[in-house]
């Protein structure tokens, strides 16, 4: 039944058989859409008409490769830039929330705890839409009292950044939290009794401690921001983030350019993953 | 020493209230207000239960409302259904290295954005896809099926783009169970389904609740799956308040169908979490 | 006469519904090596962690140097800690771990280098300071943590079971090593421990805690030989113990329940008190006395069972005609070779070395 009972050869085979044909589920609509952005045809589907580079390459005018297609490249400058901000954000207050939920004591403290956990259970629509409903009732707002227009309130690049920030903070505290906990509290009281202060101790043991989870969480919320699609949907403005648009495109009929910039996806964040992976297991070793 | 702690206090509780305040709680407020409003015969702004009275009069809200909650449900189970042999495969049945590899394979294809992901199976399943083009060119059919657009698939996709959220929890609980605990069951002379259904189920519970909690939650939000993978019948609730937002324009009617969907989604999590004994803060982490 | 470097008056503290440090007063003099020797849950690191500054006293007064510290902040006081974990930087090297306390005074870098040099050479560890932490042997690890203190030159260096986590070998060693170093240093060494041994080993003055007060401040040989109360009888080496009668006052002589009389010493003031308990060290009990040994008490004994350990030879033996057992310390000369189970063997002890104490 498991590795160390004697094995039953019947239940061995059809468990093997099971996982075989769940990695094929798993990984047969990547390895497609990556083999179709080399395809030279156009459209994304079979049959193979040969290698091409065209949908990462070609200047026009049939067709246009992704290294030249205005819209997608912005997007995802667009996105880099949204992800870069939430990260910095989420990570700085997520590590706050993490010494103020584990290491400070204050009256209501399971409360706002459990506060800051809901983001997480609340569906990405329902944050999209009310903090569109609050930025714009403040503009209304704001506009009829004081007759200020404040492009931030409509949606735009910082209100999705807003958006992504509300719940990405709670993932990110969690992982600090987590790693907070191992903390070993008499390495604080060490360097206060050599004489550090309060925000030495944090600056020279703890922050030093919770480096791997603070850059963890960090690449983490990077690729959750960069992949965000339901709570930006309703915050996006003329800034079209990469997921967005690349719904439109698919949405009114697709090329193989699709398959091209999701094959970059696909490589990239792997090698992030890996990156990630292997710090994560050297840090496990230390 | 004090003064010192009041300080600090101070500083890490302003940012995260400033977060929960301005970015949860009045949004959330404010979520309700407008769905307490509307427009009278003068278009004035009042005070109205319409938005509400108008959801479970028209049949096709309703109607969706139901469909959404009992399918976001049924992923949850087939999610479970299809995950736990490969999170129990992983860490208690396949050898010590090939289970790290194992893992790491199994959460790649989810860093990868869920559009990516979604797209893949439509390039698949579709009619002129790839799965009809070998079926074909193999002779086992002569004309191309469409099998993407119904309920199937969109399950299907809904399935797919939830198994990490059920397989990351499972086996951070399978992980942490001693396998002499299910040698000394077998050793007592427990049968397999037995040794399943009392001792790792009961041990896998606060995976299996926190996993489900997370994946209903994202069936239940879920936009891109339904709309691309759905067919036109495959209605989901975040359509209708998506039509409602960017089609028609009717914020307090949009509002007032995204507060329904909350409280379903809170009343459903919380039921789950009173029946299995659960706290949020220990699902979660 | 110099001004003690700690002083404590009438220190207490007090959790919820119960008292770890009852009233406390002592005083620990410059340049000692000061033990407070105590069972778990004495009360012994609770006063540790007042003396450092992470516990604030419930009453009472603590000065060091004669200035009031009572309420100072940790890393204000001139007092430096040594962990029971070690508490060593798991992300800096040996060199920042030491160097760590001089930064925090602004040291220069060129001084905080010299120092930290020094200190290595001091402690065995020189060409260390690169290594990281998680390379260092058990042993090593201990240095750097003693190292990291002494290097601020603290007025008081307290020390909270540092070899407890140690293997019984180097654990030997390192008592010898601890106190050799602090004759060297100098610095006042407060040592916290629960193992007698290495209190006694390595100490000046120890003071044996109990319930949260002191049953006795001494030396380790006083300590030894003229317990005060039967606590520390009891606690600090080994004894036999046998609950007995007085059948005169003075001279002292008790009754065993078995009755055997024997002539004994009165620990402390026996209150008139007519139930006693006999305390008899199993290095004091003498094997086939000489007949020319006078005003010695006389027994017979039945060997039960020899329990060899080297150097710590030991005899279970049952006393005169009862099943009373007691443990005797076998000489090591080869003098008792002979001695099998079931024998029967004369003995003797000193009335010196029979205390009583109220039972």
């Amino acid at each position: 039944m498991i590795r160390t009972l004697p094995p039953h050869k019947g239940y061995t085979l059809a468990f093997r058989i099971y996982i075989v044909l769940f990695y094929l589920f798993l990984f047969a609509p990547l390895i497609i859409t990556c083999i179709l952005a080399f395809n030279d045809s156009n459209f994304p589907s079979l049959p193979w008409k040969g290698f091409t580079l065209d949908w990462f390459m070609a200047d026009g005018p049939d067709r246009i490769g992704l290294f030249h297609d205005r819209s997608n490249l912005s997007s995802i400058v667009v996105s880099a830039q949204t992800a870069f901000w939430v990260s910095i954000l989420s990570v700085t207050v997520g590590t706050m929330g993490a010494f103020l939920f584990e290491q400070e004591e204050f009256p209501a403290k399971r409360g706002l705890y459990f506060l800051a956990l809901t983001p997480l259970v609340i569906p990405g629509v329902i944050l999209g839409i009310s903090i569109l409903l609050t930025a714009n009732s403040l503009g209304i707002y704001f506009e009829d009292t004081f007759g200020l227009d404040i492009p931030l309130l409509r949606p735009s690049f910082w209100l999705v950044v807003l958006g992504q920030f509300s719940f990405i903070t709670t993932f990110v505290l969690l992982v600090v939290s987590a790693r907070l906990r191992k903390f070993d509290p008499s390495l604080e009281e060490a360097a206060l009794n050599l004489g550090a202060t309060r925000f030495e101790v944090i600056r020279c043991i703890t922050l030093p401690f919770l480096r791997p989870a603070l850059i963890g969480s960090g690449a983490v919320a990077f690729l959750m921001s960069f992949e965000n699609f339901n709570t930006t949907l309703f915050l996006v403005g003329s800034e079209t983030t990469l997921p967005i648009n690349l719904y439109l495109q698919v949405r009114d009929g697709s090329t193989p350019i699709i398959n091209a910039v999701s094959f970059l996806l696909i490589v990239s964040t792997s090698i992030l993953a890996v990156i990630n992976l292997v710090a994560g297991k050297r840090e496990n070793r230390e | 020493m004090k003064n010192h702690i009041r300080l600090s206090l101070y500083i890490f509780l302003t940012p995260v209230l400033l977060w929960l305040l301005l970015l949860i709680v009045i949004p959330h407020i404010e979520l309700l207000i407008m769905s307490l409003k509307g427009t009278d015969d003068l278009g004035d702004p009042v005070w109205t239960l319409a938005n509400y009275r108008h959801f479970f009069t028209e049949q096709i809200y309703w109607y969706t409302f139901v469909r959404t909650a009992v399918y976001a449900m049924l992923t949850t189970v087939l999610t479970f259904v299809v995950t736990f042999p490969v999170a129990f495969y992983i860490t208690k049945v396949v050898s010590v290295r090939l289970s790290g590899f194992l893992t790491i394979v199994l959460l790649m294809p989810f860093w990868v954005s869920e559009l990516v992901r979604v797209y893949g199976w439509m390039i698949l399943l579709r009619e002129s896809g790839v799965i009809n083009h070998l079926l074909i060119s193999s002779g086992l059919m002569n004309t191309p099926i469409e099998m993407l657009y119904n309920d199937i698939s969109m399950m299907m996709g809904l399935v797919y783009t939830s198994m990490l959220f059920m397989a990351v929890p499972l086996i951070s609980s399978l992980e942490g169970m001693d396998d002499s605990i299910i040698e000394a069951a077998h050793d007592l002379g427990a049968s397999p389904p037995t040794i399943f259904c009392k001792i790792i189920i009961p041990y896998a519970a606060p995976g299996i609740t926190s996993g489900s909690i997370v994946v209903f939650m994202l069936a239940l939000g879920n936009y891109l799956t339904p709309t691309l993978m759905g067919g036109k019948n495959s209605l989901w609730f975040t359509e209708q308040i998506y039509n409602e937002f960017i089609a028609s324009f009717n914020w307090n009617q949009g509002a007032a169908f995204g507060f329904l969907l909350l409280a379903l989604s809170s009343i459903i999590i919380w039921a789950g979490l009173k029946l299995t004994r659960q706290e949020l803060g220990r699902a979660l982490s | 006469m110099n001004t003690p470097v700690l002083q404590i008056q009438n220190l207490r503290k007090t959790f919820a519904d119960f008292t770890a440090v009852d009233t406390l007063n002592f005083q620990v003099e410059e340049g000692s090596f000061f033990s407070i020797l105590g069972p778990s849950g004495c009360g012994k690191t609770t006063l540790l962690r007042m003396i450092a500054g992470f516990l604030e006293p419930s009453s009472g007064t603590l000065l060091i140097r004669g200035k009031d510290m009572t309420t100072t902040p940790p890393n204000r006081r001139p007092v430096n800690l040594v962990f029971q974990n070690l508490a060593l930087f798991p992300m800096m090297n040996v060199h920042e771990n030491i160097a760590f306390g001089l930064r925090r005074q602004g040291l220069a870098g060129r001084e905080i280098g010299q120092k930290v040099e020094a200190m290595l050479e001091r402690v065995h560890l020189s060409g260390f300071g690169k290594k990281n932490i998680s390379q260092l042997s058990g042993g090593q690890k201990q240095r750097v943590a003693i190292a990291r203190s002494l290097v601020l030159e603290p007025s008081l260096l307290l020390l909270d079971e540092p070899l407890g986590a140690l293997d019984l070998k180097l654990r030997e060693q390192m008592k010898i090593e601890l106190k050799k170093l602090q004759e060297e240093v100098g610095t006042t060494f407060m040592y916290i421990t629960h193992d007698q041994s290495e209190a006694l080993v390595m100490s000046d003055q120890v003071a044996v805690m109990n319930k949260g007060t002191f049953e006795q401040i001494d030396t380790p040989r006083n300590l030894y030989s003229n317990p005060a109360t039967s606590f520390v009888a009891g606690f600090v080496g080994e004894t036999n113990i046998l609950p007995v009668q007085v059948a005169s006052r003075r001279p002292l002589q008790v009754a065993t329940s078995f009755g055997l009389q024997l002539h004994a010493t009165a620990g402390i003031d026996l209150n008139d008190s007519d139930s006693l308990a006999l305390y008899i060290r199993p290095e004091s009990i003498i094997l086939e006395p000489s007949d020319s040994m006078k005003h010695i008490n006389r027994f017979l004994l039945t060997v039960q069972n020899i329990l060899f350990d080297g150097s710590n030879t030991k005899l279970l033996a049952t006393i005169a005609e009862s099943d009373h057992e007691f443990t005797v310390a076998l000489p090591q000369n080869q003098q008792f070779a002979h001695i099998a189970k079931g024998d029967h063997i004369q003995a003797g002890v000193h009335p010196e070395s029979c205390r009583c104490f109220v039972r």
